[in-house]
């Protein structure tokens, strides 16, 4: 075990994104999808954080991407769970397979 | 191996083990507590760079505001306990394969690129200096993506409750005659 460094936080950022890959991969669900889809937008801040720590700490660029990417993770999650509700209401289920009217 | 190492270990491990949970427990609500740890992981990871304004932003926004919202869209689109159906095994086996194979490529190339560190001093991340560049309208200054995303979030906020509103019934009754008279038509 070393002290942490860039390639430390590379890794976790890396790891927990193709976590959340196999997590949409596999998930056949809209809420668990959209849970997946947090763990990606999160791993990239880590992203930008960590290169913003250790490459350039004369600048705060990658302070201001990671308060962006939140506020639209925000607005993304909400509008997703306004159209997983209708689409529940209209289907009795928020399965991907059930929600076909849209395939081809 | 100092403590400030251990801690960071252990937070690393909370995040990716409760990120690996949550992705493949079959209890939904599980689901979603294992990805409030694992977001709490990612704000403890912020505290321990001494970023702390981000972590501020990452509790306030993530553990409080997304994480509770997909709690309530488990209670009103669930039944409670009830297991999500088992997927296919060649489905798993090749989502873990491809999973892996990414990792294994983008930390190859990440260990054979070395990155070059500014030689500038450093300023701090403080929320006095956050504040003074994000309303900045220099060269510098976060001024316009700022106005930008504000306008994004009322956008979002006006089409949640268009999309989530309840149609009324007298809307419901011309659609369906709407598309009897198409049939009709089409007959």
């Amino acid at each position: 075990m070393t002290e942490p460094g860039l390639y430390h936080f590379l890794f976790i950022s890396a790891a927990l994104f193709f976590i959340g890959v196999y997590g949409f991969f596999t998930r056949r669900n809209l809420v668990t999808m959209l849970m997946s889809v947090e763990l990606i937008l999160n791993s990239v801040n880590l992203n930008f954080i960590a290169f913003n720590k250790y490459l350039w700490p004369d600048r705060l660029d990658g302070v201001f991407f990671t308060i962006f990417i939140i506020a639209i993770a925000a607005a993304e999650a909400a509008v997703a769970i306004a159209i997983i509700i209708n689409l529940y209401r209209s289907h009795q289920s928020i399965d991907v397979e059930n929600a076909e009217e849209l395939k081809f | 191996m100092s403590g400030a190492t251990i801690i960071f270990y252990l937070l690393a491990a909370l995040t990716l083990v409760s990120g690996l949970l949550a992705v493949t427990t079959r209890m939904i609500f599980r689901a979603a507590i294992y990805l409030l740890f694992s977001l709490i992981g990612i704000a403890g990871i912020y505290f321990w760079l001494q970023y702390e304004f981000i972590a501020a932003v990452q509790i306030v926004v993530y553990v409080g505001g997304i994480v509770v919202l997909i709690i309530f869209s488990i209670f009103l689109t669930q039944q409670a306990g009830d297991e999500l159906p088992r997927q296919k095994m060649g489905r798993q086996l090749f989502s873990a394969l491809a999973a892996f194979c990414g990792l294994a490529l983008v930390m190859l190339q990440l260990y054979q690129h070395s990155f070059v560190k500014t030689n500038s001093p450093a300023i701090e991340p403080s929320v006095a200096n956050i504040g003074n560049q994000m309303l900045g309208v220099d060269d510098n200054g976060y001024a316009l993506p700022f106005e930008v995303v504000s306008i994004l979030l009322l956008a979002a906020m006006i089409g949640c409750i268009v999309i989530a509103l309840k149609s009324k019934p007298d809307k419901i009754m011309n659609k369906e005659q709407g598309i009897s008279n198409n049939e009709v038509g089409g007959v």
